[in-house]
């Protein structure tokens, strides 16, 4: 599984990967995450308020920071 | 579990039982914030509420106490009602909109949308790479930070009604007017390329589309929790200020200095609030002082709005879409306004 935090770097993109990887850690997946910086890129998904959160291409929340327990609601069912 | 897991889990009854009983609190602790403060200072502590010292020590509490609980019932109850609106359905209203008309809307829902300065980029790409014009882009953003729902909040609980329904009209006034000043330079030549190259793709999804109550007040909390973390230093230096202005500042020196006479007290107050730039929360305090020592509303709040609009922060992250002449004129446009808006306001309302 690919996992994308898309932001600038600011504290929501970083407590938003905080979130996604202890979400990701206890449903024991195997993913990879990455970084998207890029504006354009950003722009790309559709994205106009960051933090923004791509699992295998799909936008699958932007705008807001979740808890670990919500993004674990959002990866649960694609395991 | 923590507070926000209860919150996600409640059920409905749960929910607006917390809901009441968490109003009726900070009713109860609005209420009696004044009395406290009398009987604790006054009465337990054997200051003279009078004197300097026991004023501006008796200021310094309960005014803490106070714009504590504004800026977390106010803030709380914004964030619910915010999120119903979204970035994507305000680009959805401004798609069709012509200049003119789509400057007024565009303002406006700067106002309301939330929305904060490190999503200025992306924002800013959507809109243009949608077909929004320019300036009622620009609008939209000078707007969203000028008219800020921390200085809303303190403004109504400091000033009443009036000087609040002023500072949100002066300030869409500022955003419809430089939006509209800066469309009709053609600043399409003034943004870098790529925003224009930009293809949006992927299905944005719409984040006020599928929230629930739980959701909504969830986010509340959150925004309250954060927003407190990040200014109380702030505020706390800001009525420290306050409360030395309060007790021992010499009212003549800023009738003499500082008065609606000295034409360039404005100016001068603008000049000394951008590289203030942190919050309204640490100017509020300040400003409620400096207004009982006779201050004009019109120069305080100049002051205000420049701490607030014209940020340092948010015109670099701009510099990756503007060339420094659109910012240079961004920051040029709005300081005019917010001048205008200091001397109209000096003239409209006495002392």
């Amino acid at each position: 599984m690919n996992i994308k935090i898309l932001g600038s770097g600011c504290a929501n993109c970083i407590n938003l990967e905080k979130a996604a990887r202890a979400a990701a850690a206890e449903l024991g997946l195997d993913a990879e995450f990455e970084k998207v910086t890029d504006y354009g890129a950003i722009a790309g998904y559709g994205v106009m308020k960051t933090p923004g959160l791509v699992i295998d291409e799909q936008l699958v929340l932007s705008g807001r920071v979740p808890t670990a327990a919500q993004v674990k609601e959002i990866l649960a069912p694609l395991v | 579990m923590t507070v926000i897991d209860h919150v996600h889990k409640a059920s409905p009854t749960q929910r607006w039982v917390g809901v009441g009983a968490a109003t009726v609190a900070w009713w109860a602790l609005y209420s009696v914030n004044l009395p406290f403060w009398n009987w604790m200072i006054g009465d337990v502590v054997g200051l003279d509420l009078s004197t300097r010292l026991g004023s501006g020590v008796h200021f310094f509490f309960y005014d803490t106490v106070k714009i504590l609980l504004l800026l977390a019932g106010i803030i709380f109850v914004v964030t619910v009602l915010r999120s119903f609106m979204s970035v994507e359905r305000t680009r959805a209203i401004l798609g069709g909109k012509a200049e003119g008309v789509g400057n007024v809307v565009a303002a406006g829902l700067g106002v309301i949308t939330p929305f904060c300065s490190c999503s200025a980029v992306p924002a800013f790409i959507g809109f243009v790479a949608a077909g929004v014009p320019v300036g009622v882009t620009l609008s939209f953003l000078i707007a969203s930070p000028l008219v800020n729902e921390v200085a809303i909040a303190l403004l109504l609980g400091l000033f009443g009604w009036g000087p609040t329904l002023l500072y949100v009209g002066a300030g869409l006034a500022i955003a419809i007017v430089a939006g509209m000043v800066l469309g009709r330079m053609h600043p399409e030549r003034w943004i870098e390329p790529f925003v224009f190259e930009t293809k949006i793709g992927g299905h944005a999804i719409d984040p006020g589309m599928s929230l629930t109550w739980n959701d909504r007040i969830q986010m509340g909390l959150e925004e309250v929790g954060e927003i407190l973390r990040k200014i109380w230093p702030y505020l706390l230096i800001g009525i420290g200020l306050g409360a030395a202005i309060h007790g021992w500042a010499p009212e003549q020196w800023f009738a003499d200095h500082a008065g609606p006479d000295n034409l360039l007290a404005v100016p001068l107050a603008v000049l000394m609030g951008v590289p203030l730039y942190s919050n309204a929360a640490g100017i509020l305090p300040m400003v409620e002082a400096l207004f009982d020592k006779g201050l004009p509303m019109g120069t305080l709040l100049a002051f205000m709005m420049a701490t607030v609009a014209l940020s340092l922060p948010e015109m670099i992250l701009l510099r990756r879409v503007l060339k420094p002449q659109l910012i240079g004129l961004f920051i040029g446009v709005v300081t005019v306004g917010i001048i205008a808006v200091g001397y109209l306001f000096n003239a409209v309302i006495p002392t």
